[in-house]
C-alpha cells in the first residue's frame, strides 16, 4: 500500500472515554464531554473519507439496517457510506413502500427487523418520538436519523463539526438559525447543541415559523433578519417546505425571500468572515439567494462531507460500546 | 395644482378631541397645515388670507371613516372612487378607509398602488386602502400581508367576508403581529346565519322572514378575543350590533387585550323595527337589531367600549336592492349622512358633542396612525365646519353617492355640514 494511512490507533476512541449511551436518540442529554469527543472521532474519520483506501474493518461483520419510514436520499446515502466504510453489512429498508402499507405497525416492524439480529439500526420516521418508541422494542444500538419535528442529532453533529473546523471553537460564537424554526428537526437539535456547548443561539423568523416560546429553549428570538445577523459568526438557513409557502404560514414565496430570506444585503450584517450554512436541499430563491448558496462564505457542500465523517463516528462509537473493545478503527488487510 | 390660499376660521367653535378643547376661536390653515387655533389666532395672517366667518359654527378635524365600501374596481355603476370621495367631502369626511372587496380584490401590492393613485387623481379626499386578509377573501390563504403592508396598506381586512377557519384566523394575527399591522374582522359565523336575513325575534317572527341569532356575532367575537390572547395580535371588530358584543369587548379590554371595535351609524341610529313593511334599504349586515341593542351600543360608544363610528357605506344600486327583502343585498350608503345622523345622539342627549367627534375623527385615526383627528398644529388641515342645529330633510335623490340605497331617505335630521377642507383646500362648502 503506497498511501500514507493515518495510524490506526490515532483514530480510535480516545483513551477513558466511551459514548455513555446505547442509542443515539438526540443531542438532549448528551454532555459537553460527550459531544465533544464525537466531534473529535469524527475529525479523525475525515482523514479516512479523504484517503483513497476509504475502506476500513472496525464494523467489519456487524449488520447495519438504514430504516427509513421516510424517504430521504442524502441522510440515507450519507450512513450508508458511513456503515460501508467502517466495514459494516448494511441494508436499506425504505418502509414506507413496503409493510407499513400493508398495515403493519411501527412495533411488528421493529420486532420483525429484531428477530435478525442487526447489530445497528438507523431509522428516520415523520413522527416526533417514533424513533425512541423502536428503540425501546430492539436489542440493537439505534441511532435517530430525524424523527418528525423532534431532533436529527448527526445532522447537528455534522453542523457543529463545520462550524468548528472554520472557527476552531463553538463556545462564544454567535449562531443565528433563521427560517421554518416550528417544523425543524435540525433546528431542536442544533439549538440543544450549541447551547451545550456554550455558544449563543438567535433564532429568526415569522412568528407562525417561530412561535414566542422558542426563547424557553435558551435563545434570542428575532423577527428581523438585519438584527438576528448583526454580528453573527455563523448563519444557519432552513429550508422552507413548499406546502408552507402558499398562504398557509407564510403568504408566498417572494414575500418571504423579501423578508427571511438569506441575500447580500442581509448577510452583510454578519460579520465579515461569517460562514453560511444549510442543511440541504436548498431551495434557491426562497430561503436564500444562489450568489450566497453558492458564494465564498458558504460551507454547505463541506456540511455534506462532515455528514459521513459524523456518522461514521457515531456507528463506530456505538459499536465500540457494544463490543466492549477499545473502539480502535481495524484497517483491512491488518 | 395651485396651492390653496391660506385660510382663516374665526368665530367658531373649536372642537379637538386630542386635547379636549371645546371653545370658541379661531384656526389659521397656510400650505395645507393647521397654523395655530385658539383665541388669538390669527393676530397676523399670511398675504391672501381667505377669512371664512363661521358664525359660531362648530369646527372639527375632518371625519375618518373606518368602513368603506365602492364599486371601484368592478362595479362603477355602483360608485366609483370619484363618486364616493364627493358623497365624503359633502358629510365631512376628509377620509375614507376602504375595504377590500372590489373585483379584483385588493389583494395584491399592484392594486393596492392602483387605489392610491386612482383616488390620488380623482378624489377630492383622502381614501387609504386595506388589504384583504386572504386571497380573493377566501378565507383560507394568507395574502401577502406584509408587501401590502409595505406598499401602503393602512390595515388588513377581509372586508364583508368573515374569517371562519380558527387556524387561519390565528396564523394571520400571529403573522401581522410581527409587523405590526391591524387585523379589522367582521365576525358573523355563516352557519349560525344561515338563511338569516334580520335579527332573528318578534319582529322576524312576524313579518315572516329568517332571523339572525345575535349568537353569530357573539360566538365568532368571542372566539377572535381568544386568538387574540393566544396570538398577541391587534384586532379591531369591524361593527358590533348586539349588547352582548360591547360586553365581550369589554371584557377582553379590561384584559389587556389590543383590541379596539367600532359600530355602524345605522346601529347606533335605527332597529329593526324601522325596516317596517319589508324595507330592503334597512336590509344590512350585521342585521339591525333590537332597541335594547342599540340602547346598549350607545352606552357601549360612551365609556369608550366602542371606539369608532363608521358609516359602513356600501352602495347598493337598484338592481340590487329593488327586491323581496330577503332577496335584496344587504348594505347601505352612509358617507354624506353619516356626521347629521351622528348628532342625533347628540341632540338625543346621549352623547356629548365632543365623544362623537372624537369617535368619528381621533378614534380612527389612531387606530390606523393615521396624521388625521386632531385640530394640533402642524397637523393636516382636513376640517369641518358644521352648523350641528340646522334643520333639513334628507332626500336621497339630492344626495352624492351613485348608489340611493340609505336609509335615512326622508329622515328628519338636524347638523349640516357648512364647509370641508382636506389639506387646507376647500373641497365642500
Amino acid at each position: 500500500m503506497t498511501n500514507t494511512l493515518p495510524l490506526a490507533d490515532t483514530i480510535g476512541l480516545p483513551p477513558g472515554w466511551r459514548f455513555p449511551h446505547p442509542h443515539l436518540l438526540g443531542i438532549e442529554g448528551l454532555s459537553p464531554i460527550d459531544l465533544t469527543q464525537l466531534l473529535d472521532l469524527s475529525e479523525a474519520m475525515t482523514a479516512i473519507s479523504r484517503r483513497e483506501d476509504k475502506k476500513t474493518t472496525s464494523l467489519s461483520g456487524r449488520t447495519q439496517i438504514n430504516l427509513f419510514f421516510e424517504a430521504s436520499t442524502r441522510t440515507q446515502s450519507s450512513f450508508e457510506l458511513a456503515g460501508k466504510r467502517l466495514g459494516a453489512d448494511v441494508m436499506n429498508m425504505a418502509v414506507a413502500s413496503s409493510s407499513v402499507k400493508k398495515g403493519e405497525t411501527l412495533i411488528d416492524t421493529a420486532a420483525t427487523l429484531n428477530a435478525m439480529q442487526p447489530d445497528i439500526l438507523v431509522v428516520r420516521h415523520a413522527s416526533a418520538g417514533a424513533v425512541s418508541l423502536l428503540a425501546r422494542k430492539v436489542t440493537c444500538s439505534v441511532v435517530n436519523a430525524g424523527d418528525g419535528a423532534h431532533e436529527h442529532p448527526t445532522q447537528a453533529l455534522l453542523d457543529a463539526l463545520t462550524i468548528r473546523r472554520h472557527k476552531k471553537k463553538i463556545a462564544r460564537l454567535t449562531v443565528a438559525i433563521c427560517g421554518d424554526i416550528l417544523h425543524s428537526r435540525v433546528a431542536r437539535s442544533n439549538i440543544i447543541l450549541l447551547n451545550t456547548l456554550g455558544a449563543r443561539v438567535r433564532l429568526c423568523g415569522p412568528s407562525t415559523l417561530l412561535p414566542a416560546g422558542f426563547a424557553r429553549l435558551g435563545c434570542e428570538v428575532y423577527r428581523d433578519m438585519r438584527e438576528a445577523l448583526e454580528g453573527a459568526d455563523v448563519v444557519m438557513m432552513l429550508r422552507l417546505q413548499r406546502e408552507r409557502m402558499c398562504g398557509a404560514y407564510v403568504p408566498s414565496v417572494r414575500e418571504y425571500f423579501r423578508y427571511y430570506g438569506l441575500d447580500a444585503e442581509k448577510l452583510s450584517f454578519a460579520r465579515d468572515d461569517a460562514i453560511v450554512m444549510h442543511p440541504g436541499p436548498m431551495n434557491r430563491g426562497v430561503e436564500i439567494a444562489p450568489e450566497i448558496a453558492d458564494g465564498p462564505q458558504s460551507v454547505i457542500e463541506e456540511q455534506v462531507e462532515m455528514g459521513v465523517a459524523v456518522r461514521m463516528a457515531v456507528l463506530q462509537a456505538l459499536a465500540t460500546r457494544l463490543s466492549g473493545d477499545r473502539g480502535t478503527v481495524r484497517e483491512a488487510g491488518r | 395644482m395651485t396651492a390653496p390660499a391660506p385660510l382663516l376660521f374665526e368665530n367658531v367653535r373649536l372642537i379637538d378631541p386630542a386635547d379636549g378643547l371645546d371653545a370658541v376661536g379661531a384656526l389659521l390653515v397656510a400650505d395645507g397645515r393647521i397654523v395655530e387655533r385658539g383665541t388669538d389666532a390669527g393676530k397676523s395672517l399670511p398675504e391672501g388670507t381667505q377669512r371664512i366667518d363661521g358664525k359660531g359654527a362648530v369646527l372639527a378635524p375632518g371625519l375618518v371613516d373606518m368602513r368603506v365600501f365602492t364599486g371601484e374596481p368592478g362595479a362603477e355603476h355602483r360608485e366609483t372612487l370619484s363618486s364616493a370621495g364627493d358623497a365624503a367631502a359633502a358629510g365631512g369626511v376628509t377620509t375614507l378607509v376602504l375595504m377590500p372587496d372590489a373585483e379584483p380584490v385588493i389583494d395584491d401590492i399592484a392594486l393596492v398602488d392602483f387605489i392610491a393613485r386612482r383616488a390620488q387623481a380623482t378624489a377630492p379626499v383622502n381614501i387609504v386602502p386595506t388589504a384583504a386578509a386572504t386571497r380573493g377573501l377566501n378565507g383560507v390563504e394568507m395574502a401577502e400581508l406584509r408587501l401590502l403592508t409595505d406598499a401602503g396598506a393602512v390595515a388588513l381586512s377581509n372586508g364583508r367576508k368573515p374569517i371562519t377557519n380558527a387556524q387561519v384566523m390565528r396564523r394571520i394575527l400571529t403573522y401581522a403581529r410581527d409587523f405590526g399591522a391591524l387585523l379589522i374582522h367582521q365576525p358573523e359565523d355563516p352557519d349560525l346565519k344561515g338563511s338569516g336575513v334580520m335579527n332573528a325575534g318578534e319582529t322576524a317572527t312576524r313579518a315572516g322572514l329568517a332571523g339572525i341569532p345575535h349568537e353569530a356575532e357573539t360566538i365568532m367575537l368571542e372566539r377572535d378575543m381568544r386568538l387574540v390572547r393566544l396570538t398577541g395580535g391587534r384586532y379591531h371588530a369591524a361593527q358590533l350590533s348586539a349588547a352582548e358584543s360591547a360586553g365581550i369587548v369589554r371584557a377582553a379590554k379590561a384584559n389587556g387585550l389590543d383590541v379596539t371595535a367600532g359600530v355602524s351609524i345605522n346601529h347606533l341610529c335605527l332597529n329593526e323595527n324601522d325596516i317596517g313593511t319589508w324595507r330592503s334599504f334597512l336590509k344590512m349586515s350585521p342585521p339591525l337589531r333590537t332597541e335594547d341593542d342599540r340602547r346598549a351600543l350607545i352606552a357601549a360608544l360612551a365609556d369608550g367600549t366602542i371606539d369608532v363610528i363608521v358609516s359602513a357605506h356600501d352602495p347598493q344600486d337598484v338592481e340590487m336592492k329593488r327586491h323581496p327583502f330577503a332577496e335584496a343585498a344587504d348594505g347601505a350608503t352612509g358617507l354624506e349622512t353619516l356626521l347629521a345622523a351622528g348628532l342625533r345622539l347628540v341632540h338625543s342627549g346621549d352623547l356629548t358633542l365632543s365623544r362623537l367627534i372624537a369617535a368619528m375623527t381621533l378614534g380612527p385615526a389612531r387606530i390606523l396612525g393615521l396624521d388625521a383627528g386632531t385640530l394640533q398644529p402642524g397637523r393636516a388641515a382636513d376640517l369641518v365646519l358644521f352648523d350641528p342645529d340646522a334643520p333639513w330633510i334628507c332626500d336621497r335623490k339630492q344626495l352624492r353617492s351613485r348608489s340611493k340605497n340609505t336609509p335615512f331617505h326622508g329622515a328628519r335630521f338636524q347638523g349640516r355640514v357648512l364647509m370641508t377642507t382636506v389639506a387646507g383646500r376647500i373641497v365642500h362648502s
